[in-house]
């Protein structure tokens, strides 16, 4: 199954190879990943999606946990939560197809953040499998570039992850 | 406040934090930190001749003692060299604290000379490290490292520090702090006594119980508490590789060694058992043996290990209790004594019935020789005889090692030094060389195999500089044995690179050559009185060769993919 794990860590530096060390020494997976500091300078807060079966997801958080730069960590996937993803692409499209393009950014509720005479740039944030339909959407060959910043996620009502 | 150089800070720091003695090998990046090394005179170094032994010699002083090894190298070569020794630690839970020299600030990532990206290269291998930014913040790195090397489940921690940050030139403030908070690492205390209190239940509802402890309750110093639990319960208890002593091996509830090397009773017992209580031990694959679907079948498991993670990581605990093993002993034989519930001493009766018969196989008896060859186990038992089972024991890897483990009954916990986790032939050397600084007046033994002597033999010119009369016994067959066992088991008897009996040095000639003693020992009756010679010598090092059987093979061994009870019990019977 698949989880989403968000860790609060010492904004440090070699704490994110800790902790992107910890996966390959052990052969877990990462699937995505993101970090950035967080209101407080002093933490980072990285998350990333993984999967595994209840044993292995119970492995990888004790593992993490055991790493002296994490603070605290949660598994989102264990409670209601809100999951994001942003993605940058850019899409070739010329003619009767830029009428097309145009109409799909709006039932994904994207938005064109950049264009030439034959290259749109779309923005879009969504969950994963958003971003996904979007791609399929949109057909073959039309797609340049895709850049995906990995989901970053936050768990519903008054459950937070903080100090 | 005292102002002092980076240098002399790290030094400072060290004898702050109580370190009297550390290991280490001079090189470029750290000359500054030497020369304040020279300066002063509370913290003593021991040069070494590797770097690898500088670690190893600082784990057998740990090990012996329980107070962290401290290691001293520069970086590049001598940091890398450094890593093995580091792994060591690193899988058996030792405290250690590296000190690495590294190239100036300004230098790192230019690919300098003796550059290594120390912090990169160690982290799979320690607990936790740093990189010295800059001086100041010395005391308080040091601190840090100090505290988690030897709280919760110990481990190594190296600090990297970058030659300009030890300028003695720039001088800084220098107060060494009290103690440390590191909010993102926090120690259990003490167990959950909800969990604690099903732990006792279950054993007391028990009728074929079995306790089975490792190195954790040697590291947390839970050996009293441990051996007073198990003598009110009157339960049997087997010891890990890693946990021999902690229980002493002379009482009659002890079942020996468990495992691939184990004897059939622990092993038999452990199959069959129906509780087995299994504290600061890890269920590793040389325990378990690889297949866990198999393992313990019946068992209802209970698990208590500081360390969250190794909880349910091979073998799902049904009970498990988070906490430091002394601490949760505590608990134990408390809410034990005011338990309403009693041990079942009828089924307890039976199933000492049942252990007596597996012992009467007498797994471990040793057949003579008819030439008068002498087999390697009976080494190890005399040593024990003359040593009256009281020597510190190191040993390297491998046929030797297990030998030494099975005949060598330790009665006290941090007497038995071997590298349980990484299994690295080399450490037994060094190690006893760490043990003889912490305890100038007791006997270090390192029981060895000439091919793993052959991998740290350089040593001989360390204990000859620092007058280290440790006692090398060394059970030579000529061969790497446990490999070739291996291959005589598996492989058809095809010995691919496991003899190399034409080019073994002379190792009388090579001891004498650097001053020691060297004895030959060729015969069996000549066994006793000529390592009571060795001992005798209390103020030289002795290496003593002794020729053993070079066909003998280790046993019990447990059956690859079989459960615990599948054994081979000799050349030519099985379980």
């Amino acid at each position: 199954m698949r989880h989403i794990i968000s860790v609060l860590m010492e904004n440090e530096p070699g704490a994110l190879s800790r902790v992107v060390g910890l996966f390959s020494q052990r052969n877990y997976n990462i699937d995505s990943l993101t970090v950035a500091p967080t209101e407080d300078q002093t933490l980072s807060r990285l998350t990333l999606t993984t999967t595994g079966d209840d044993a292995r997801i119970e492995q990888i958080t004790k593992h993490l946990n055991k790493l002296v730069d994490v603070v605290k960590l949660v598994d989102l996937t264990e409670g209601a939560h809100i999951e994001r993803e942003l993605m940058l692409i850019k899409v070739r499209a010329t003619g009767a197809q830029r009428a097309e393009v145009s109409r799909t950014v709006d039932i994904f509720r994207g938005q064109v953040v950049d264009l030439t005479a034959n290259v749109f740039t779309i923005q879009i944030t969504g969950a994963g499998d958003k971003l996904d339909a979007f791609i399929l959407a949109l057909g073959d060959n039309t797609v340049l570039e895709v850049a995906r910043t990995g989901v970053s996620g936050i768990s519903r009502g008054e459950k937070t992850l903080a100090l | 406040m005292e102002e002092l150089s980076g240098g002399e800070m790290l030094i400072r720091a060290l004898h702050d934090e109580g370190v009297e003695i550390l290991f280490g090998y001079p090189g470029g990046a750290v000359l500054h930190i030497y020369d304040a090394i020279f300066h002063q005179d509370k913290v003593e170094h021991i040069l070494v001749r590797h770097e690898q032994a500088a670690t190893h010699a600082a784990d057998g002083y740990a090990r012996a003692t329980g107070k962290p090894g401290v290691v001293l190298v520069t970086s590049g070569p001598g940091a890398t060299n450094a890593i093995t020794g580091i792994a060591t630690a690193y899988m058996d839970s030792i405290p250690m604290v590296v000190i690495s020299g590294q190239v100036e600030s300004r230098m790192i990532g230019s690919d300098g000379f003796q550059e290594t990206d120390m912090v990169g290269v160690s982290r799979p291998v320690v607990k936790h490290s740093f990189m010295v930014q800059n001086a100041e913040e010395i005391p308080r790195i040091v601190k840090k490292a100090f505290h988690i090397a030897t709280t919760g489940r110990p481990g190594p921690v190296v600090i990297d520090v970058p030659k300009d940050v030890t300028d003695p030139k720039l001088k800084f403030p220098y107060e060494y702090p009290k103690d440390i908070k590191l909010r993102s690492y926090q120690v259990p205390a003490k167990g959950h006594s909800g969990q604690i209190k099903k732990a006792v239940d279950a054993l007391l509802s028990a009728k074929r119980p079995m306790i089975y402890t490792g190195g954790g309750v040697i590291m947390g110093e839970g050996s009293e508490e441990l051996t007073e639990l198990t003598h009110k319960l009157g339960y049997p208890i087997t010891n890990t590789l890693m946990g021999l002593g902690a229980y002493p091996a002379s009482d009659k509830q002890f079942l020996g060694m468990l495992g691939m090397h184990g004897t059939y009773e622990a092993n038999m017992a452990m199959h069959y058992c129906d509780v087995l209580l299994a504290i600061g031990a890890r269920f590793d694959d040389r325990v378990t043996n690889s297949d866990t679907s198999k393992f313990c079948p019946d068992a209802t498991i209970l698990h208590v290990d500081v360390d969250p993670a190794s909880i349910s990581k091979t073998v799902t605990a049904d009970v498990p209790i988070v906490g430091p093993v002394k601490a949760v002993l505590k608990e134990m034989i408390t809410q034990l004594d005011n338990s309403s519930n009693k041990v079942d001493e009828h089924a307890l009766e039976v199933w000492w019935k049942q252990i007596e018969q597996w012992r009467e196989k007498e797994c471990l008896a040793v057949t003579p020789a008819e030439n008068g060859v002498i087999k390697p186990q009976q080494a190890v038992q005399a040593l024990y005889e003359v040593t009256k089972g009281d020597a510190y024991v190191s040993s390297d890897v491998g046929q030797h090692q297990m030998f030494a483990a099975q005949y060598y009954g330790f009665d006290k916990p941090r007497r038995w030094i071997n590298s349980g986790g990484l299994g690295t032939m080399g450490f037994g050397f060094p190690a006893a060389m760490g043990v003889q600084f912490a305890f100038p007046d007791a006997i270090s033994v390192c029981i060895t195999g000439e091919g793993s002597f052959m991998m740290n033999q350089q040593e001989f010119a360390t204990c000859m500089q620092y007058g280290l009369p440790v006692k090398i016994i060394c059970l030579n067959n000529q061969a790497l044995g446990m490999v070739k066992q291996w291959q005589d088991m598996q492989y058809g008897g095809r010995h691919s690179h496991s003899t190399y009996s034409e080019s073994l040095p002379d190792f009388i000639k090579l001891a004498e050559a650097y001053g020691h003693v060297g004895i030959r020992i060729e015969k069996l009756d000549e066994l006793h009185s000529k390592l009571e010679e060795a001992i005798a010598m209390k103020d030289k090092l002795v290496f003593v060769d002794v020729l053993v059987d070079p066909g003998e093979h280790v046993y019990p061994m447990a059956i690859k993919g079989g459960a615990m009870k599948d054994m081979v019990l000799s050349k030519t019977e099985r379980t």
